[in-house]
């Protein structure tokens, strides 16, 4: 059809394909810079916000305090004055709001003027509110105890503020073990039942009603897991809301994803290093532990601990089996025993920003807190997922094939 | 190499037998793939196995340190392999033992992805040697015996997997030399090897000869001819023909020997 304009056997010629196939890749750019944005929106929102709680502007530039302090309430002083004046603002606001809704629409100039009024209201309160900020003196717990005196009742007011203070000192130590002890559990029953079904399992129905029923589990609600692991370990096994519970709890809900992911290494692993073993005289576990395991170690450690983060990240299984909402100690304080160190709840990240979140009233101040457990988990669920790449690379340079 | 391909067949009475296979069923599953095997197989002979794909010879040469066991649905179906007089199918053969006693190469050669010394050291570390100077010194014997010392002595420590394909083959047999078997089987150790990294392993082979008991699945037949003793065809799970090298080449017995040996079919 267009062949008075072709010059040679080669030359392009618009057809509706092509025109339909650049459609189709703009479609996929489009929908992969979506994924992007919003994935961008939600690191950059959370790592700005956050940040503000976890950085200062003095040296060390670390508010080192507010990662390694409890959670404590806040006691904020505010300037008499500003506060009463920022008071009958509000009010002020609220009820030429509520006059101006009261008109009719036909009287534009009535609404037009409150309308005015308002904003002036709102710039006013505004620039008092800044100067509220500065005014303003703010103590933790711990530091309020310590005051000589509170300051005068009659320059300031008074507000305290729940779980406002403080840090998430004992969240992220609570974070870190539960995810360090979830690791060891998953980590080694899942191995074990990858080894099993990759290695000693004999292909057939059974097999096959295993796999799909590991699978089938990775589908399975999280709360649901929350509930068998109260039901299981905190009543049925009687250790109560404890560490080892939440552990367990973590393990079982990351095991497909540990046993899929390690069976599926295993397998990659060419026949020939086990026949190679084999035929040398080894066991077949020594050929596995010798010729199997470790070349398939790097994919099952990155998927595993990948697995975990992200499991970590579940408030759902440890809200009934290993997390406190507050606790005083940190794990290691006023233990009486060794073994109570594994029986005791501990306070987690996840469930501390679902509890500042949205268990507390909401205010000013608890939004610091949010934002900044937020970012402080956000970072070590990317510390341990680069961790586990960075073992991957170590890992696979050393056996290469 | 013309020379090598006249078997010494002088003192051929004298080699007693060492593997002695009666009546040899064996099958995958539903499928019989070994039909009533009969053959002696002697002392530090060579001996080829040749045939068209799928025929049973490497599945047959699997039988001998028993590979077969790794597959679920591999079955003897009846008849008894005998190696030094011992049934390894009975069942108080530890197969460990039997693998330590027949060595095998496979077709495509598999260094494991450690060092060439590794490699080596392998089939002793996982009975437990740790001394250095014992290993060093089973390293280097092997890697003489495989004729592939004088190549890598200066890189004992690099990885297995930069030597060439030729010298990864001659590699894996150093590797089963080391557990210093009695019985070397080679399942078409040359088909992924070039023409001179196959006169080598070829070479090699007759070396071994003195010492070992060989037994090579080729498809090609002029190797055969070059390397082995005797020669047996299969040809659809049966043994056709068995005899001397000479005589299957120059006046095979069998019509289908025949056909195939001159490149009828196959």
């Amino acid at each position: 059809m267009s062949a008075k304009k072709a010059t040679h056997a080669f030359s392009k010629r618009p057809s509706r394909q092509k025109s339909f196939e650049t459609f189709i890749a703009g479609f996929y750019r489009v929908a992969t810079y979506l994924v992007i944005i919003a994935a961008g929106y939600i690191f950059i929102n959370i790592a700005w916000n956050g940040s503000k709680a976890v950085f200062t502007t003095k040296a060390p530039f670390i508010n080192i305090a507010f990662l390694t302090q409890k959670p404590q309430t806040l006691h904020v002083y505010e300037p008499k004055e500003i506060y009463n004046e920022l008071k009958s603002i509000n009010a002020q606001i609220v009820s030429t709001k509520a006059k101006s809704k009261a008109l009719g629409s036909g009287e534009k100039e009535q609404i037009a003027m409150f309308k005015a009024d308002v904003e002036a209201l709102e710039e006013r309160y505004e620039m008092l509110d800044e100067e509220r900020k500065e005014g303003r003196l703010m103590y933790s717990d711990s530091e309020y105890r310590k005051l000589d005196e509170s300051p005068s009742e009659e320059l300031y007011a008074y507000n305290n503020y729940a779980y406002s203070g403080g840090g998430i000192g004992p969240a992220i130590v609570g974070t870190c073990l539960l995810v360090a002890g979830s690791i060891a559990i998953a980590l080694t029953l899942g191995v074990l039942c990858a080894v099993y079904l990759s290695e000693y399992s004999r292909p057939g129905r059974m097999l096959q009603a295993i796999r799909l029923s590991i699978m089938n589990l990775s589908g399975v609600p999280s709360i649901v897991f929350g509930l068998f692991g109260f039901g299981m370990f905190v009543l049925f096994f009687g250790w109560g809301v404890s560490m080892i519970a939440g552990w367990f709890t973590l393990a079982i809900m990351a095991l497909p994803v540990i046993i899929t992911a390690s069976e599926e290494s295993m397998r990659a692993i060419p026949k020939g290093f086990r026949e190679g073993s084999l035929a040398l005289g080894a066991s077949k576990w020594t050929s596995i532990r010798t010729n199997v395991l470790p070349y398939a170690l790097p994919g099952i450690l990155t998927s595993s601990i990948m697995g975990i983060a992200r499991v970590a990240g579940e408030t759902a299984p440890i809200m009934f089996t290993a997390a406190f909402a507050l606790r005083d100690q940190l794990p290691w304080e006023g233990l009486k025993e060794p073994t109570d160190f594994f029986f005791q709840g501990v306070m987690a990240l996840p469930y501390h920003i679902y509890v500042v979140s949205a268990k507390i009233p909401q205010n000013e101040y608890t939004r610091n807190m949010q934002y900044g457990a937020a970012f402080v988990f956000l970072f070590i669920v990317g510390f341990f997922a680069l961790s586990s790449i960075v073992l991957r690379v170590k890992i696979r340079k050393k056996y290469k094939w | 190499m013309s020379e090598t391909s006249t078997p010494t067949t002088r003192n051929e009475s004298e080699k007693p037998t060492i593997i002695e296979i009666r009546n040899f069923d064996f099958a995958y599953g539903d499928s019989q793939a070994l039909f009533d095997i009969n053959m002696d197989i002697k002392e530090k002979e060579v001996t080829a196995f040749i045939g068209p794909s799928g025929c049973g010879k490497s599945t047959f040469l699997r039988c001998f340190n028993r590979m077969n066991d790794l597959i679920d649905i591999a079955k003897i179906k009846g008849g008894e392999i005998k190696i030094s007089d011992v049934n390894i199918y009975d069942k108080d053969v530890d197969v460990i033992e039997l693998r330590k006693h027949v060595g095998m190469v496979f077709q495509k050669s598999n260094p494991f992805p450690k060092s060439i010394y590794d490699n080596i050291a392998y089939g002793l570390r996982i009975q437990g040697v740790k001394k250095k100077s014992a290993l060093d010194e089973v390293v280097e014997e092997c890697l003489r015996g495989a004729a592939l010392w004088d190549e890598v002595k200066d890189r004992l420590n690099e990885s297995a997997l930069g030597m060439s394909g030729g010298q990864q083959q001659r590699l894996c047999i150093a590797r089963a030399l080391a557990v210093k078997p009695k019985i070397l089987l080679m399942d078409e150790p040359c088909s992924a090897l070039d023409p001179i990294a196959t006169a080598k392993v070829e070479e090699l082979i007759h070396q071994l000869k003195k010492e070992y008991t060989i037994v090579i699945v080729t498809h090609n037949m002029q190797q055969a001819a070059r390397v082995s003793d005797k020669t047996a065809f299969f040809y659809i799970g049966k043994l056709i023909e068995f005899s001397k090298t000479d005589d299957i080449f120059m006046n095979p017995k069998d019509p289908q020997t025949e056909a195939y040996i001159s490149g009828r079919f196959g």
